[in-house]
C-alpha cells in the first residue's frame, strides 16, 4: 500500500526502516522546537543583566521574577495584551461574518460583473504589501487623522481578501441543489445564508476565525506604525519597546516574549485540527 | 415534473443582483479603500515629492533616484541572495520531512505536524527576540557554544558582515517551514493509491515511485509554494528590522526594509512609493518567468 515499500518481508529491516526514519524526523523536531524551547525555559530564569546569566538548557530552577519584572516593567504591560485582544477580536469578528457573505455571493449567486469583480480580487493579492504600505499610512494617519486609536487599528484589516478567496473555494463543493431547492420554497438569500449556507460552512468559518485571529495577533508593522504612546501599542510593538529599552536584560524579555505567545499555543493546542487544516485549503485542490 | 422543471429553469436565469451586490458591499468598500485606493495613489505619490501640505510633481524622479542609487541595488541584491538560500532550501527540506512522515500512522503524522507548525504560531517579534538571544556575541551565547563544539572561534553573528546574511538564513531555515509541510502532506495524502498499486505490479522500486508518480503530483504544489515563497521572501522585512537593522554595512539590507527607512524614518514618501513599485514590477516579472518555465505542462 502506498509509496512505501511493503515488500520488505522481515519485521527486523522494517523495524530499522521505520526507527531511522523516526530519529531523523524526531531530530529535525528538535532543531525546529529548540528556539521555543529556549525561549520558555529562559523566561525561569532570575532577571539579572546579560553578564551575570548562564545560558543553561536545563532550568537549575523555576522562578517567576522574570515575569514580575516584565509587569512591573512598564504601566501599560497589561494595556498591551488588551489592546492586542480587543483588536484581534475584533477583526476576527468581522473577516468571518463579512467573508462569508461575501464568498457565499461569490461562491454561488448570480450578478452582473460577479466574473471581473473576483478577478480583481484575486488580482490584488499579488502586489506587495509595500505599495500599498505608504499610502495606506497617509490615508488613516493624515487624511482620516486616526492616529493611535483602536479604529486604526482594526479598519484596515475588517474583511481581507485572502479570507474571502478561502470562503469562495470551500462553498464551492456546496451542491447548488440546496439554494435552488430552498428558493423554489420561497427562501429569500438573508436566510438561505443564515439557516442554511452558515450551519453548512461552520468548518471554515472556524477556519477563518483562527487564522485571522493568530494574524492579526501577532501583527507587528501595522500597530508599530499607528501607535505613539505606550498606552495604545498592542503586545507585539510593546515587546519592540522593551527590548530596546533593556536590552541587557535577558530573561524578562523572554518572559515577555513568552507572554505574547502562549495565548497563540493555548489556543494552537486545543483547536490544532482547525489550524492544521486552515493551512492546506487555500492551497491544494480537491 | 414538467412544472418545476420549467421553474426551475427560470430560477437559474433569474440573478440574485440585489442582494449578490449587498453581499459583497462591506467587503468592497474595504477592497476599495484599502487596497484599490492605495494603490492608485502609490503611483500619484511616486512622482510627487510628498508633502503634507501640498506635494510637488516631480515627474520620474524618485525612479531616477532610486537607479542610480547604489543602496537600492545593493538591496535588491541582498534579497536576491537571501530568496536563493531560503526558498528553494525550505522547498526541499518540506518535500522530504514530508514524505519521511508518509509511512507513520495517521496520529504520528498529526504529532510531527503540530510540531513543525509550532514556530509559525509564535509572533515574529517573540521568535526574533530568541534568535537574537541565540546569536548572542558572547561566549556564552548558544550559537557560539555550537560552534566551538567545531573547534571554531566566536563569531559576533549579526554584527560582523560576514555573518549576518547567513544568521538571517539560518534562522530562516530553521522556522519556515511548517506551512509548506503541511501542505506538501495534503498533497501527498490526496494522491491515489491505486497508481502505487500500478507501480507495486509492474515491480517499481521506491524511488522509482518517486519519480514517476509522486514527484510529478506534486507539481503544482512546488510551483505554488516557489511562487508564494519567492513573494513573501522578496517582501521580507520583520527579521531584517528586528534583528539587524539591516546593517553591519548594509549586509542585510533588504528592499524591505529601505522602502520602510525611506518612508518612516527618512519621510521621503514619494521615493518610497517610487521603490515598491519597483519591487511589484520585479516580482511580477518573476513570477511571470516561474511559470513560464515550471508553469508548463501543468493543468488546472
Amino acid at each position: 500500500m502506498g509509496l512505501f515499500n511493503n515488500t520488505i518481508k522481515s519485521k527486523g529491516s522494517l523495524f530499522a526502516r521505520n526507527g531511522l526514519i523516526i530519529t531523523a524526523l524526531l531530530l529535525f523536531a528538535a532543531a525546529t522546537i529548540f528556539p521555543i524551547y529556549f525561549m520558555i525555559i529562559s523566561s525561569f530564569g532570575d532577571p539579572v543583566e546579560a553578564g551575570a546569566m548562564s545560558y543553561s538548557l536545563i532550568p537549575a530552577k523555576i522562578s517567576f521574577e522574570s515575569y514580575k519584572f516584565f509587569f512591573n516593567f512598564s504601566a501599560h504591560s497589561w494595556d498591551w495584551l488588551k489592546n492586542s485582544f480587543i483588536v484581534a477580536a475584533c477583526i476576527t469578528v468581522s473577516n468571518v461574518f463579512f467573508a462569508t457573505l461575501a464568498g457565499y455571493a461569490f461562491a454561488k449567486m448570480k450578478f452582473r460583473g460577479k466574473g471581473i469583480l473576483f478577478a480583481i480580487l484575486l488580482g490584488s493579492m499579488m502586489i506587495p504589501t509595500q505599495v500599498t504600505q505608504v499610502p495606506l499610512y497617509i490615508l488613516i494617519v493624515n487624511i482620516f487623522e486616526l492616529q493611535n486609536t483602536y479604529t486604526a487599528l482594526i479598519m484596515p484589516s475588517i474583511v481581507t481578501v485572502y479570507n474571502i478567496f478561502l470562503v469562495k473555494q470551500f462553498m464551492s463543493s456546496i451542491p447548488v441543489e440546496i439554494i435552488e431547492a430552498a428558493k423554489i420554497e420561497g427562501c429569500s438569500q438573508p436566510k438561505i445564508f443564515w439557516y442554511i449556507i452558515m450551519p453548512l460552512s461552520k468548518t471554515v468559518m472556524a477556519v477563518l476565525a483562527i487564522l485571522t485571529f493568530m494574524a492579526a495577533w501577532n501583527d507587528f508593522f501595522w500597530p508599530f506604525l499607528v501607535t505613539n504612546t505606550m498606552d495604545m501599542q498592542t503586545i507585539q510593538v510593546g515587546l519592540k519597546n522593551f527590548r530596546f529599552a533593556n536590552t541587557t536584560y535577558f530573561a524578562p524579555m523572554m518572559a515577555g516574549a513568552t507572554i505574547s505567545a502562549v495565548p497563540m499555543f493555548i489556543l494552537f493546542f486545543s483547536l490544532q485540527k482547525y489550524f492544521l487544516e486552515g493551512v492546506a485549503v487555500g492551497a491544494v485542490k480537491g | 415534473m414538467n412544472q418545476l422543471l420549467t421553474k426551475r429553469k427560470k430560477l437559474k436565469l433569474e440573478s440574485d443582483s440585489g442582494w449578490g451586490y449587498a453581499f459583497i458591499a462591506v467587503a468592497l468598500i474595504a477592497f476599495s479603500l484599502f487596497t484599490a485606493y492605495p494603490v492608485i495613489n502609490a503611483f500619484i505619490i511616486s512622482l510627487q515629492k510628498y508633502r503634507p501640505l501640498g506635494s510637488t510633481y516631480v515627474g520620474l524622479e524618485n525612479f531616477v533616484n532610486s537607479f542610480s542609487d547604489e543602496l537600492f541595488w545593493k538591496a535588491l541584491k541582498n534579497t536576491l541572495v537571501y530568496t536563493l538560500l531560503t526558498v528553494p532550501f525550505n522547498i526541499l527540506l518540506s518535500f522530504l520531512v514530508a514524505i519521511l512522515i508518509m509511512p507513520f500512522k495517521k496520529k504520528t503524522q498529526t504529532i510531527f505536524k503540530a510540531v513543525y507548525y509550532l514556530p509559525a504560531v509564535a509572533s515574529g517579534v517573540s521568535l526574533a527576540v530568541v534568535w537574537l538571544w541565540i546569536f548572542d556575541p558572547l561566549k556564552s551565547g548558544i550559537a557560539n557554544q555550537a560552534v566551538g563544539l567545531f573547534g571554531i572561534s566566536n563569531q559576533n553573528w549579526l554584527g560582523s558582515s560576514a555573518t549576518a546574511m547567513f544568521s538571517l538564513v539560518l534562522m530562516s531555515w530553521l522556522s519556515s517551514h511548517g506551512t509548506a509541510i503541511i501542505i506538501y502532506l495534503a498533497a501527498l495524502l490526496s494522491i491515489d493509491n491505486s497508481y502505487y498499486e500500478a507501480a507495486d505490479i509492474d515491480g517499481a522500486t521506491f524511488l522509482q515511485k518517486l519519480r514517476y508518480i509522486v514527484i510529478p503530483f506534486l507539481k503544482p504544489t512546488t510551483l505554488f509554494l516557489l511562487i508564494t515563497g519567492v513573494i513573501g521572501s522578496f517582501q521580507v522585512f520583520q527579521n531584517a528590522y528586528l534583528m539587524t537593522g539591516g546593517g553591519p554595512d548594509h549586509a542585510t539590507t533588504m528592499v524591505g526594509l529601505l522602502i520602510f527607512n525611506n518612508a518612516f524614518t527618512y519621510f521621503e514618501f514619494g521615493e518610497a512609493a517610487a521603490q515598491s513599485l519597483l519591487l511589484a514590477a520585479v516580482i511580477a516579472l518573476i513570477s511571470f518567468f516561474q511559470f513560464k518555465i515550471l508553469g508548463k505542462d501543468i493543468e488546472y
